[in-house]
């Protein structure tokens, strides 16, 4: 099995289409800018359907209880910052105005983990997996491509309740996903060999189906499942990931503590004790560089992804 | 040897555009709309020693509108905290220059910046130790108008009153532009559509109405920027202070100049020669009018 891949999409320019185009067709849809529609895209909705966007200022709190206030009312209100303010900078904010009240509001982080156009750690996003999981309502998507973030927008339209969704800012990933439809909650087997299961999300994936190539030219047999959906998890798959094979690998552009790593590692000592080996940005704050060094130094290129399981699988 | 701000701040706005443009990132539009706030501080007001950074009876400073760093590093490069060369390594990975002002990595910076709206909090702390600990330094920290919607300003804003911190000097480089913002009735509008704003209405009012003294400068003239920064430390009378500085985003530079697009964005080859071009030739301009004798002197460093 060989994954496809297809031309290369900008996760951002999609967003901003598929956001006009559900906006342009219902007009209990709104979206909500915390001044940053340009780098977003949410800039589309302003320019295309102008009636729908509404600019909140550089005030993230704020724009989050705004957001609930018109869900409430039976409005479906899109929210988009970057991933670090919009989760950070308003955590109370969405605990008690947003997840408590099970507001139907749509939550957009884009520029999440590294690569956000080197502006450096207070930039970057490494912990609104767990943040975001930790909250009992929240439904929580990381989109592996720009096909897969369009689909994924769909059914978030169609779902009732809080959704954060986590875009990447890198450009250069081509589409590997087809899939027309996204179903909440399921993951997605890539590769199913028996040696060695590599379990990935959102902008990881792509490196991992990089990896994947230079680990079989050393004879070894991957089983790769893509988790767009980090809440709920996919249990069944990665307990079946976990069977099928010797060794289980994550990999995200997150901390190991919190995000996928941790839902893993949790999951499979109850269900089916197994060593999970967490690839992500360790115990460290990150700092400024192209995303090239930036995904070097923190061992998520498909070569450090590569060695790092190598060396444990030939240790 | 003295020397003239107008000519400092010309050189530093010429510094950052230099960096933007050789390392084909970072911002422009507010480190030149801030530049002569910078230059007015470090060259004139504030008392620091660059062979000293860590002097504890030193003024401090706060870049709350952090994106601006670059601003700040040419004029601590100019002002001798380290080398110019040093300036090409900003945002490359390891470097000491961060796109964001990080002082756990530069140890002449006060404190770290980056995410809008928290400068000023820290500003209200540091003028509190400094009461408490019976020092007489001066914390001053920039904010920007956009930055300014953010609700944990006007939180700093009220406890400042309250505990009289007169030792507390903020600036607002009013712009008029942030990131993106609000489009602008047709009437406003220029023909190719690019007219954006920050409505920063009632700054004065609203900064007044919250206790605090005011000054009202345009942000790029040194004449009013050191007046105000006189008064505002000399008046020892209970209120912090805040001085509204009237300014141009992408000063200096004619074609960045009020336009949003250029908040953060890399000039090609022919747009930095001719920014480099008239930034040389407001240095000229400058150097002749300095022979018919209307100078501002420095303080010698
Ligand atoms: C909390 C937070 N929200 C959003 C941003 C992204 N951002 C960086 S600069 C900027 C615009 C700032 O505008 P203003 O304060 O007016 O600064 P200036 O015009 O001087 O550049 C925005 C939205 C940020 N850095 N921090
Ligand atoms: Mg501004």
């Amino acid at each position: 099995m060989t994954t496809t891949i297809g031309k290369v999409e900008s996760m951002r320019s999609v967003f901003g289409k598929k956001l006009a185009e559900i906006t342009q067709s219902d007009s209990m849809v709104v979206t909500l800018d915390g001044d940053l529609g340009n780098s977003t895209r949410l800039a589309t909705i302003e320019k295309e359907v102008p009636e729908a966007f509404y600019q909140m200022g550089i005030a993230e709190q704020n724009m989050i209880c705004v957001a609930a206030g018109m869900a409430s009312v039976g409005l479906q209100p899109w929210v988009c910052s970057f991933a670090t303010f919009l989760t950070k900078r308003t955590y109370d904010q969405l605990v008690v105005s947003i997840d408590q009240t099970m507001a139907n509001v749509k939550l957009c982080g884009a520029y999440s983990g590294l690569l956000t156009s080197n502006t450096g750690k207070t930039h970057h996003s490494l912990d609104d997996i767990g943040l975001m999981t930790m909250l009992p309502n929240m439904t929580v998507i990381a989109p592996g491509d720009a096909n897969e973030t369009r689909a994924a927008m769909e059914a978030m339209y169609n779902y009732n309740g809080p959704v954060y969704i986590r875009l990447t800012r890198a450009e250069d990933i081509p589409n590997f996903t087809t899939d027309q439809s996204f179903t909440i909650g399921q993951g997605k087997v890539l590769e199913e060999g028996t040696d060695v299961a590599i379990i990935t999300t959102g902008s990881m994936t792509y490196q991992v189906i990089k990896a994947v190539k230079i680990l079989k030219n050393k004879g070894l047999s991957l089983y790769v499942l893509h988790l767009p959906t980090l809440k709920p998890i996919d249990s069944e798959a990665i307990i079946k990931a976990a069977k099928q094979t010797n060794y289980v690998f994550t990999v995200e552009e997150h901390y190991i503590r919190g995000g996928l790593g941790s839902i893993v590692a949790e999951l499979l000592s109850e269900e089916y004790p197994t060593t999970v080996i967490r690839i992500g940005v360790q115990n460290e704050y990150s700092e400024c560089g192209k995303n090239e060094s930036l995904l070097d130094k923190h061992g998520l290129t498909p070569e450090k992804i590569s060695g790092r399981i190598i060396s444990k699988v030939y240790n | 040897m003295s020397k003239q701000l107008i000519t400092i701040a010309t050189e530093i706005r010429k510094g950052i555009v230099e960096t933007v443009y050789r390392k084909q990132q970072g911002h422009l539009g507010g480190p030149l709309s801030v530049t002569d706030i910078l230059t007015a501080l470090y060259f004139h007001e504030m008392k620091v020693d660059p062979k000293n950074p860590g002097w504890e009876e030193r003024d401090r400073f706060i870049l709350s509108k952090g994106h601006s760093g670059i601003a700040q590093y040419v004029t601590l490069a100019k002002k001798g905290y380290f080398p110019e060369e040093e300036l090409l390594t900003f945002d490359d990975l390891g470097t000491r220059l961060q796109a964001h002002p990080d002082m756990t990595k530069l140890p002449c910076l006060d404190f770290s910046t980056g995410s809008l709206g928290q400068g000023l909090s820290a500003g209200v702390g540091m003028a509190i130790a400094a009461k408490r600990l019976d020092k007489n330094f001066y914390t001053y920290v920039v904010i920007g108008d956009g930055e300014s919607q953010e609700g944990q300003i006007w939180e700093a804003v009220n406890i400042a009153q309250k505990y009289n911190l007169d030792n507390l000097i903020g600036i607002l480089d009013l712009n008029g532009l942030q990131q993106f913002g609000w489009t602008v009735s047709d009437e406003e509008q220029s023909e190719d559509k690019r007219v954006r704003r920050a409505p920063e209405q009632r700054a004065l009012e609203k900064w007044q109405g919250f206790g605090w003294q005011t000054f009202e400068v345009d942000g790029h003239n040194f004449n009013q920027l050191l007046s105000a920064l006189q008064s505002a430390r000399t008046d020892k009378n209970g209120l912090p202070k805040m001085i509204i500085a009237h300014t141009v985003k992408g000063k200096g530079v004619s074609f960045m100049e009020n336009q949003y697009e250029w908040h953060s964005k890399s000039p090609t080859n022919k747009e930095y020669e001719q920014a480099m071009d008239e930034l040389n030739s407001i240095l000229l301009s400058f150097k002749s009018k300095q022979r018919q004798n209307t100078s501002i002197e420095v303080k010698p460093s």
